[in-house]
């Protein structure tokens, strides 16, 4: 996983600066609101204030009503001509207290808020939050229950993927229609959830210790039908467009993330595998039974837009092979630690650190427990956030098409970047 | 990084193959025109589907027959906390075993059913109601108890298998209350 | 029987002129043209919508709008209240004589370009000795209105927007008119009337001489749509109004009738040009072979414009946009040397005319589609994966 990490190094470059721009600390003082005077420019923002060079700039606001930016987010965007030169993400319109609420009620209360941090993959993020409280209690998880998360996991990443691949062309411009192939999938999925949980989005599903309810009757039926026929839409979706030749010029060599550069930012998950680093939680922590199931993991060679929506494509394909053994193997069994308890949780003082491979990359949940029923301090590592740090670098020097696309590659969700 | 003659523009050609296919398929295949009409057409309710509480009463009156004993678990497990109960008083003020007040705000309420999953007596269960829009944003969705009470048959029809199983239990567990009532008295 | 139904439209037009008094009835004659012209494409360009969204709908699993009136058949109607009755925004610091003339400076010319297209027997309204410069020299005034309605709005997208639009429109201006020179050249005339009658029947024969049953034809038909697509900011060309980046870009200031305005001018250029395209490479009002002459003219060409409409709903539904700068590449190091290209093998085409031993049809035809395949083969390659583009090979990691 190293691929070229040395702390020192990253020591000296935070203090000297190397990874943040040279005026940041000057831009970050005068956070005065910029000043929107009729007569035009009398002030400028303070990304515009960090630019020194030649020329006319124009200083754009892309958001936070706007079609492209995957929900509320601004991005300040200072152009020459089309080219950015600079640009800087503003976010927070989606800050909803979730860190404080999960301090506020008992363990249990937490989870329906998980649902709600990256919408589109509620299961994961439950998932996520059970390991966190279930290595901070020592719970073990039965053997269906584990099957079970495993099989909504992947059914989830599949879904996920489907989303992003239409949402970067529905950004790309192509008129909503791998949207609409897309969702239709997506729609299968989700009927699934809704008869497994009762919700199609906000599943609120895994307890601590393991599930809340069992697979109703004919529900690994119904399953096994929807990833009989994901292939044939995999299929179908690859014809319409991997070898389109304008996508292909839309973004192959545009936002190009260098392994190094993806490793001392943080960034995880998809995103890293396309700059080549071979890092997949499911590999290297082997959480639940993923050790048990035979699956590849692609990485792709050049760190651009186009590698990041083939690496998701694969993606998909090796998850519908992961469901195809874990529906085939999944045991009898109870579905429940006995030990757990819904009410008066009240593990013993501590602290741990739950991760797993969210579709977005490495979702993590920090708990510190002073053995009372609410967590002392709830702190959620989001992917989608760490991954957006670095949209500054992947976009400087492109146009400004380049750089919805790249937004829309990148894969953030709002819900989880401001929590 | 081209092997061989490729002749470009064959993926344009291909991806609109691939869209005259969905056009005509969408009028000889269902799987290819997937909407569902509203409010034509509804989809059929799946069995664990929840939207927001409701109250299980048994028999046919909604005071008598409600199970809720007012123990408020869910109001202290309720994650946005949205329930207000106030147990009912008799006449000296002594609390009672039922609820004078339950109060769900159903613009608040999160759907997330740990209510339902709480309660000791089976008496908050998960609603499947959805066309609840009403015109007065403040207090329009503040549901009341009388609004709030369903009986065992309303609950079997949206929840079968559920209802079933939790009325079989409530009556055992009723036949054994009034057996060692019985048995109690008698002896 | 045949010629009166196929010319009834030209009788009912000079018997209502006849009954108007002497001095009048010049103006009376423009005016049943031009009040019959823009009423047969406005409701084209109403129909026109409907079938986008429900052609699109279909292309994505989906009926499209089927609420309003029966197959949502009312739904133009219900789109045309919406855009009157919204209020007409203009902002504070706009420039509001441009503001306003924009939308104006849109329709116009491109109402004005209807004048020369030949849409049946001798239904043209004014047969111009020029009309295909008379065509395209009304057709690059568009592109001043969307400069001015990017200008005018006071917005840094719309401006973009403009910006765009400016570059796109004019770089594509060359590759339209080159397109059409090889029409012209082998038509011998610039007159759309006259383009129409060289792609006659032949004495003995029974299929038309279309344009497009020639190698150049074919090339500069493909051309001539591409360029098509371009000028009229149609996917995947929509750069301008790139929706998902600048959101409706030049449009994004205008609401209610001015912006119905424009969609109505972008429609009708598209009409408009499509038409063009109709008369130079596909016979016009012409009937494919003298057999099917019974079936009016006019028909014909509705026909031959809803296949034309057909196919940009059919690319709008499938490809995404083109980046701005390869889009201009796209043009310039594609289109243009296709053309200048193309016009030498029509030159061929016409040199060769004469050949006559046996094979010479699958020689000529042969020579042009080898010339042309190899030049688009070497142009396209170049531009393409000189630049790296292409399918790749995946890894997995152990």
């Amino acid at each position: 996983m190293n691929g070229g990490l040395d702390e020192r190094a990253l020591i000296g470059a935070l203090s000297t600066g190397d990874l943040m721009p040279e005026s940041a600390g000057a831009a970050i003082e005068e956070q005065r609101p910029p000043d929107a005077s009729p007569s035009g420019s009398a002030t400028r923002s303070p990304a515009a204030e960090s630019v020194r060079g030649e020329g006319e700039f124009l200083e754009v606001s892309l958001g936070p009503h706007h079609p492209s930016t995957h929900g509320v987010f601004r991005v300040d965007v200072v152009l020459d001509g089309e080219r950015v030169v600079r640009l800087k993400p503003v976010f927070g319109y989606l800050h909803r207290n979730h860190e404080k609420l999960g301090e506020r009620g008992s363990y249990l209360a937490a989870m329906p808020y998980t649902d709600r941090l990256d919408y589109f993959c509620s299961l994961t993020n439950n998932w996520a939050y059970a390991l966190a409280v279930e290595k901070l209690a020592g719970l073990e998880v039965p053997e269906r229950a584990e099957y079970i998360r495993v099989i909504a996991a992947e059914l989830t990443r599949v879904q996920n993927h489907a989303c992003l691949i239409g949402f970067l062309l529905q950004e790309a411009g192509a008129m909503g229609t791998p949207i609409m192939y897309a969702f239709r999938e997506r729609e299968k999925v989700l009927d699934l959830f809704e008869s497994l949980t009762g919700a199609r989005m906000m599943c609120n599903y895994f307890r601590f210790g393991g599930c809340r309810c069992d697979l109703p009757p004919g529900w690994i039926e119904q399953c096994r039908r929807v990833v009989a026929e994901l292939p044939r839409f995999l299929d179908e979706f690859e014809n319409l467009l991997a070898t389109n030749e304008i996508l292909m010029a839309r973004t192959q060599g545009v936002g190009v993330l260098s392994a190094a550069l993806a490793v001392n930012a943080g960034v995880t998950g998809p995103n890293l595998r396309a700059s080549g680093v071979n890092y997949d939680l499911r590999k290297a922590d082997r959480y639940g039974i993923y050790d048990r199931f035979k699956f590849r993991v692609p990485l792709g060679a050049h760190g651009d837009v186009y590698d990041r929506y083939m690496i998701r494509v694969l993606e998909m394909r090796e998850s519908v092979a992961i469901l195809d053994q874990a529906l085939a193997g999944i045991p009898e069994g109870p579905i429940l630690n006995p030990r757990s308890r819904l009410r008066s949780f009240r593990p013993r003082a501590g602290e741990a650190y739950g991760r797993l491979e969210a579709p977005k990359g490495e979702l993590g949940f920090y708990l510190i427990s002073d053995g009372s029923g609410s967590p002392y301090r709830y702190r959620i590592r989001p992917p989608s956030f760490i991954n957006l740090t670095v949209l500054e670098d992947l976009c400087v020097g492109r146009l400004l098409q380049d750089a919805i696309v790249i937004l829309g590659g990148i894969d953030i969700v709002m819900g989880e970047v401001d929590r | 990084m081209s092997r061989g003659v490729r002749l470009v523009g064959l993926g344009i050609v291909k991806g609109l193959i691939e869209t005259a296919r969905n056009f005509i398929g969408s009028y000889r295949d269902p799987r290819r025109l997937v909407t569902v009409e509203y409010p034509e057409v509804r989809l059929p309710p799946v069995e664990r589907a929840r939207t927001f509480p409701m109250l299980v009463y048994d028999g046919a009156d909604p005071e008598a027959g409600l199970r809720c004993v007012a123990c408020k678990i869910c109001e202290k497990e309720c994650p946005p906390q949205c329930i207000y109960i106030e147990a009912d008083r008799d006449a000296r003020g002594r609390v009672l075993k039922r609820p004078r007040v339950f109060d769900v705000d159903c613009s608040v309420c999160m759907g997330c059913q740990i209510c339902a999953e709480v309660c000791p007596f089976d008496a908050i269960k998960m609603n499947t109601e959805y066309e609840l829009a009403v015109a007065d944003r403040f207090g329009g969705l503040l549901l009341r108890k009388s609004q709030l009470v369903r009986s065992t048959e309303y609950h079997r029809t949206v929840h079968p298998q559920e209802a079933v199983e939790i009325d079989a239990q409530v009556a055992q567990a009723r036949a054994r209350a009034e057996a060692k009532a019985r048995a109690g008295g008698g002896g | 029987m045949v010629e009166a139904i196929d010319q009834v439209f030209v009788n009912l037009k000079h018997a209502v002129v006849g009954w108007a008094p002497p001095a009048w009835q010049a103006w009376v004659s423009a005016g049943l043209t031009v009040a019959a012209l823009m009423g047969v494409f406005m409701s084209l360009f109403a129909l026109v919508v409907l079938l986008e969204r429900k052609g699109l709908g279909r292309i994505q699993n989906r009926p499209g709008p089927n609420r309003v009136g029966p197959w949502g058949l009312l739904q133009p109607m219900a789109d045309f209240i919406k855009m009157l009755t919204k209020e007409d925004v203009v902002p504070a610091g706009a420039d509001r004589v441009v503001h306003f003339l924009a939308p104006v400076a849109m329709v116009a010319p491109v109402l004005l370009a209807y004048a020369v297209l030949p849409v049946g027997r001798n239904m043209a309204a004014v047969d111009l000795d020029a009309g295909v410069l008379y065509f395209f020299a009304v057709g690059a005034c568009i592109e001043l209105s969307v400069f001015m309605a990017g200008w005018a709005g006071r917005n840094k997208f719309a401006l973009l927007g403009a910006m765009r639009a400016i570059a796109q429109m004019i770089s594509y201006e060359l590759p339209l008119m080159l397109a059409a020179v090889p029409a012209v050249m082998l038509a011998g005339t610039l007159s759309l009337g006259g383009i129409v009658e060289a792609q006659a029947v032949p004495a003995g024969g029974w299929l038309a001489r279309w344009h497009v049953l020639t190698p150049w034809g074919l090339a500069g038909l493909a051309l001539f749509t591409i360029a098509a697509l371009a000028e009229a900011n149609r996917s995947p060309f929509d750069l301008p109004e790139g929706e998902s980046e600048i959101v409706a870009g030049h449009l994004v200031e205008y609401s209610g009738f001015k912006y119905a305005l424009f969609f109505i001018g972008e429609y009708l250029g598209m009409f408009a040009v499509s038409g063009l395209g109709i008369t130079l490479f596909l016979g016009g009002w012409r009937s494919p072979a003298s057999f099917l002459d019974w079936v009016p003219s006019y028909l014909w060409f509705f026909a031959k414009l809803g296949g034309f409409v057909a196919l940009f709903i059919w690319l709008r539904g499938t490809l995404p946009r083109v980046r701005g700068d390869q889009l201009m590449a796209l043009a310039w190091k594609l289109l243009v040397p296709m053309a200048l290209l193309n016009i030498a093998v029509a030159a061929g085409w016409h040199y060769s005319a004469g050949w006559s031993f046996a094979g010479a049809w699958l020689a000529r035809w042969g020579l042009g589609l080898g010339i042309l395949g190899l030049g688009y083969g070497a142009l396209a390659r170049g531009l393409y994966e000189s630049q790296g583009f292409g399918p790749r090979v995946y890894r997995f990691a152990d």
